[in-house]
C-alpha cells in the first residue's frame, strides 16, 4: 500500500500515465495500425478523403472514449456499492443492477424501437433503480440486516430473472437478435460520440454528487452508527449514494451493454493500492477502471483475428478468478 | 424439523401419513389429466374421443402420426425432465441446506450449457446430433467436479460451494456467449434457443435415453432418505446418527448432478423449475425427503409439461421454447419465495 501522501500523489500520477498509455494503444492499435500522428492529423487537419481519418475518427476514438468513461464509471459504482453494503463481492453485475438496466433497454430497443443511447438511457436508468430495489428488498433479513451470501444469491436470482425474460423477448423476436445479443455480451465498439453527448450530464451529476459525499462514505465504512454519531442521517447518506451508483452503472449499460467484474475487480486493486480512504482509492479507481477496460477491450480485438471478443466476455474471464478467490476467503468468515 | 423432534403420537402420524398420500395421489391424477388434455391440444384440432381411438387402435386411426409420434414423446419428455430437474433441485437444496440452491445456480447447468453449445458451434457437421446429450453430460460433470475442487478447503463448506459455483456460471456462462457470438447466424440461433430450453421436436429415442436416469437415480436417492434428513439437521448431528457423512452425501450430489445433467442433455438450458418445484412440494408435504422427492417430481413434470403445453399452443402458429414460459411464471415465484423465507 501507498502509505505517505507524496506516494499516493505519484500513484495518480502514474495511474493517469497508465491510462492514457492504454487510451493511445487503444486508438492505434486494430485490424490496420495507425500512426500516432495520423490521429494528431485526424484530430486538428480532418481530411474526409483519408481512411485512417475516417476510421480514426468515427471507430477508433469513440471507442477508447467509451471505454474510458465505461471502465471508470463502473469501477466507481462498484467502489460505492462495496461501501454501502460492506460487502467484498457486491458490484453493479453480480448485484443484478445491470442485468435490470439492459433488459429495459432490450424491452425499449425491441418494443419501442428506441435507436439511440440518449433515447433509452432513461430506460437503463429505471431498469437499474428497479433491479437495485429488488435486490435491496430480497437481501434484507427480517430485522433488516444484510448477510453477505444472501445479498449475492438476491442478486444472482434478479439477474437470471432478468436475463431470462431478455433471452424470451429474444427468441419471440427474431429480427432484433444481433443487437440484443450486443447488449447480453457487452461491448464498446460502433458508438458514434454525437451520440454519447446527451448523457454526459449524468455522469457529470455523479461525479458532482460523488464528490460531495466523499467524506460521508468514509463515515460509512466505520458502521452506521459512526455516521449517525456525526451527526449525518445514515440512510439518506446510502439513498444518494445509490442514486450515483444507478446513475452510473445505468448509462454504461445503455452505452455498452453488461460488463461484469469490472465494478468488482477495480476496487479491490485500488483499495490495496490507495487504502481505505475515498478520497484517494475514487479517483484510483476511476483510472484503472478506464485502463483495465481500455486494455480488456484491446486485448480482445486481438485474441482470435479477424473475429473480435465483446469486451464484456473478456472482463467476466478476468474477474471470475478473482471472484472465486474472494469466496473462498470470505464465505468462512461470514 | 418439529415432526422429527416433538414424538408424534400415533394417531397423529397416520392422518399425516394418509395426507401425504391423497396429495401425492391427487398430483398424480392431475397429471394423467394433464397429459391427456395436452395430447388432445395442438395447432392440428384433435377431438378426446379421436385421440382416444388413436390411441388404442393406432392402425385404425388418421391421426395416429401426430399422437403417437409428434405430441406423446415430447409430452412425456416434458414430464420427465421436469421430474429430473424437481428431484436434482430438491437434493441440492438439502445438502446445501440453503433454499435457493439449484442445478443453475451452482453451475451445473451452466457446464452442460457450455459443451452443448461448443458442440452444437463446432461440431455438428462431423459428429452425429445424437452425441449432443452425452457431451452435456459431460460438461455437467466437468463443472460439478471444477466447482468442488475449486470450494474444497478441508471440507466443502455448503456456502462456499454456492459462491464459487455462481463465480464459475459466470465464466461459463461468458465463454458460451463468445462461441455464440462468432458462430454464424443459423448455428447461434440454434444454439440460443437450446440454451433457453425447449422439448421442441422431441422423439422416442430422447425419451428412451432419458429414462434410465430417473429410474436409477431417483431410487438410489430415496434409499439415502435417512441420510439425507440426518444430514439436514447438521453434519455433526449426521455422524452422531452414525451415517457416513462423506459417502452419502457424494451419492446424493451425484444423483442431483446425473438427472440435471440428462434434463439439460435432453432439454437445453431451463432454468428454475429445479429452484420452485422443491419448494411447492415441501409447501405441501414438508421437509421430510422420502415424501418431498416423489411430490416435487409430480410438481415439476406438471410445471414444465404446462410450460410446453403453453409454447405449443398459445401463439399459433409459432412454437416458442417451454423455457421462456418457465422462467416466466418461475422467476416472479421464486422473488416471492426468497421475500418470504428470509430470516
Amino acid at each position: 500500500m501507498l502509505n505517505r501522501r507524496s506516494w499516493k500523489i505519484l500513484g495518480l500520477i502514474l495511474g493517469t500515465v497508465l491510462m492514457l498509455v492504454a487510451f493511445v494503444a487503444s486508438v492505434a492499435l486494430g485490424n490496420t495500425p495507425m500512426p500516432l500522428t495520423a490521429l494528431g492529423d485526424a484530430l486538428w487537419h480532418y481530411d474526409p478523403t483519408s481512411v485512417n481519418h475516417i476510421i480514426l475518427l468515427s471507430e477508433r476514438l469513440p471507442r477508447a472514449v467509451v471505454a474510458s468513461l465505461v471502465g471508470a464509471s463502473l469501477a466507481i459504482a462498484g467502489a460505492l456499492m462495496q461501501t454501502m453494503t460492506r460487502n467484498p463481492l457486491a458490484s453493479p453485475g453480480i448485484l443484478g443492477i445491470n442485468a435490470g438496466a439492459m433488459f429495459l433497454v432490450v424491452v425499449s430497443v425491441s418494443i419501442l424501437q428506441l435507436r439511440s443511447p440518449a433515447e433509452y438511457v432513461w430506460a437503463a436508468l429505471a431498469g437499474a433503480c428497479l433491479a437495485a430495489l429488488l435486490v435491496f428488498l430480497l437481501s434484507r433479513g427480517r430485522h433488516g440486516e444484510l448477510s453477505p451470501l444472501r445479498v449475492v444469491l438476491a442478486g444472482v436470482a434478479v439477474t437470471a430473472l432478468f436475463v431470462s425474460f431478455s433471452q424470451g423477448l429474444l427468441i419471440a423476436d427474431q429480427q432484433g437478435f444481433e443487437s440484443v445479443l450486443y447488449w447480453l455480451a457487452g461491448s464498446v465498439a460502433g458508438r458514434d460520440l454525437a451520440a454519447l453527448e446527451p448523457l454526459l450530464p449524468l455522469f457529470a451529476i455523479a461525479l458532482l454528487l460523488c464528490i460531495c459525499l466523499v467524506r460521508h462514505a468514509n463515515a460509512l465504512m466505520l458502521g452506521d452508527e459512526m455516521v449517525t454519531g456525526l451527526g449525518i442521517n445514515a440512510g439518506a447518506i446510502k439513498l444518494l449514494l445509490g442514486v450515483v451508483v444507478i446513475l452510473l452503472a445505468g448509462s454504461s449499460v445503455a452505452i455498452a451493454g453488461m460488463i461484469g467484474f469490472v465494478g468488482l475487480i477495480v476496487p479491490h486493486m485500488a483499495r490495496g493500492l490507495f487504502g481505505l480512504d475515498h478520497r484517494w482509492m475514487l479517483p484510483g479507481c476511476a483510472l484503472l477502471g478506464a485502463s483495465l477496460l481500455l486494455s480488456a477491450d484491446l486485448l480482445g480485438r486481438f485474441l482470435m483475428p479477424p473475429q473480435e471478443v465483446p469486451v464484456g466476455i473478456m472482463t467476466a474471464l478476468l474477474g471470475t478468478p478473482l471472484f472465486i478467490h474472494l469466496a473462498r476467503r470470505g464465505a468462512s468468515a461470514s | 424439523m418439529s415432526q422429527s423432534l416433538a414424538l408424534p403420537d400415533h394417531q397423529q402420524q397416520t392422518s399425516d401419513r394418509r395426507r401425504v398420500i391423497s396429495i401425492a395421489l391427487t398430483l398424480s391424477l392431475v397429471l394423467l389429466a394433464s397429459v391427456f388434455a395436452s395430447l388432445c391440444l395442438g395447432s392440428y384440432p384433435t377431438a378426446p374421443a379421436a385421440v382416444i381411438e388413436a390411441l388404442i387402435q393406432p392402425a385404425q386411426s388418421d391421426i395416429a402420426f401426430i399422437v403417437w409420434e409428434l405430441r406423446l414423446p415430447r409430452i412425456l419428455l416434458a414430464v420427465l425432465v421436469g421430474a429430473a430437474l424437481a428431484v436434482a433441485g430438491a437434493i441440492l437444496q438439502g445438502i446445501v441446506r440453503n433454499p435457493l440452491a439449484s442445478p443453475d445456480v451452482i453451475g451445473i447447468t451452466s457446464g452442460a450449457s457450455l459443451l452443448a453449445v461448443l458442440f452444437l458451434a463446432l461440431l455438428t457437421g462431423t459428429l452425429s446430433i445424437v452425441w449432443l446429450p452425452a457431451a452435456a453430460m459431460l460438461g455437467a460433470t466437468a463443472a460439478m467436479l471444477l466447482v468442488f475442487s475449486l470450494a474444497w478447503k478441508k471440507g466443502v463448506a455448503p456456502g462456499r460451494m454456492v459462491l464459487v459455483g455462481i463465480g464459475l456460471s459466470a465464466a461459463m456462462g461468458a465463454v458460451t456467449t463468445l462461441l455464440i457470438v462468432i458462430s454464424d447466424d443459423a448455428a447461434a440461433m440454434h444454439a440460443y434457443v437450446w440454451l433457453t430450453g425447449s422439448i421442441y421436436a422431441a422423439q422416442w429415442r430422447d425419451v428412451v435415453g432419458m429414462l434410465p436416469w430417473l429410474l436409477l437415480c431417483i431410487p438410489l436417492a430415496l434409499s439415502h432418505a435417512r441420510h439425507m434428513d440426518a444430514l439436514r439437521l447438521g453434519d455433526m448431528v449426521a455422524i452422531g446418527l452414525g451415517v457416513n457423512v462423506a459417502r452419502s452425501r457424494l451419492v446424493l450430489i451425484g444423483c442431483s448432478v446425473a438427472l440435471a445433467g440428462a434434463a439439460v442433455a435432453y432439454a437445453g438450458g431451463l432454468s428454475f423449475v429445479g429452484l420452485i418445484a422443491p419448494h411447492i412440494a415441501s409447501l405441501l408435504v414438508g421437509r421430510g425427503f422420502a415424501r418431498l422427492v416423489p411430490v416435487a417430481a409430480l410438481t415439476g413434470a406438471l410445471i414444465l409439461l404446462y410450460a410446453d403445453l403453453l409454447g405449443r399452443v398459445a401463439f399459433l402458429p409459432r412454437d416458442l421454447p417451454a423455457g421462456i414460459f418457465v422462467s416466466g411464471i418461475g422467476a416472479p415465484f421464486f422473488v416471492y419465495l426468497l421475500y418470504r423465507t428470509r430470516d
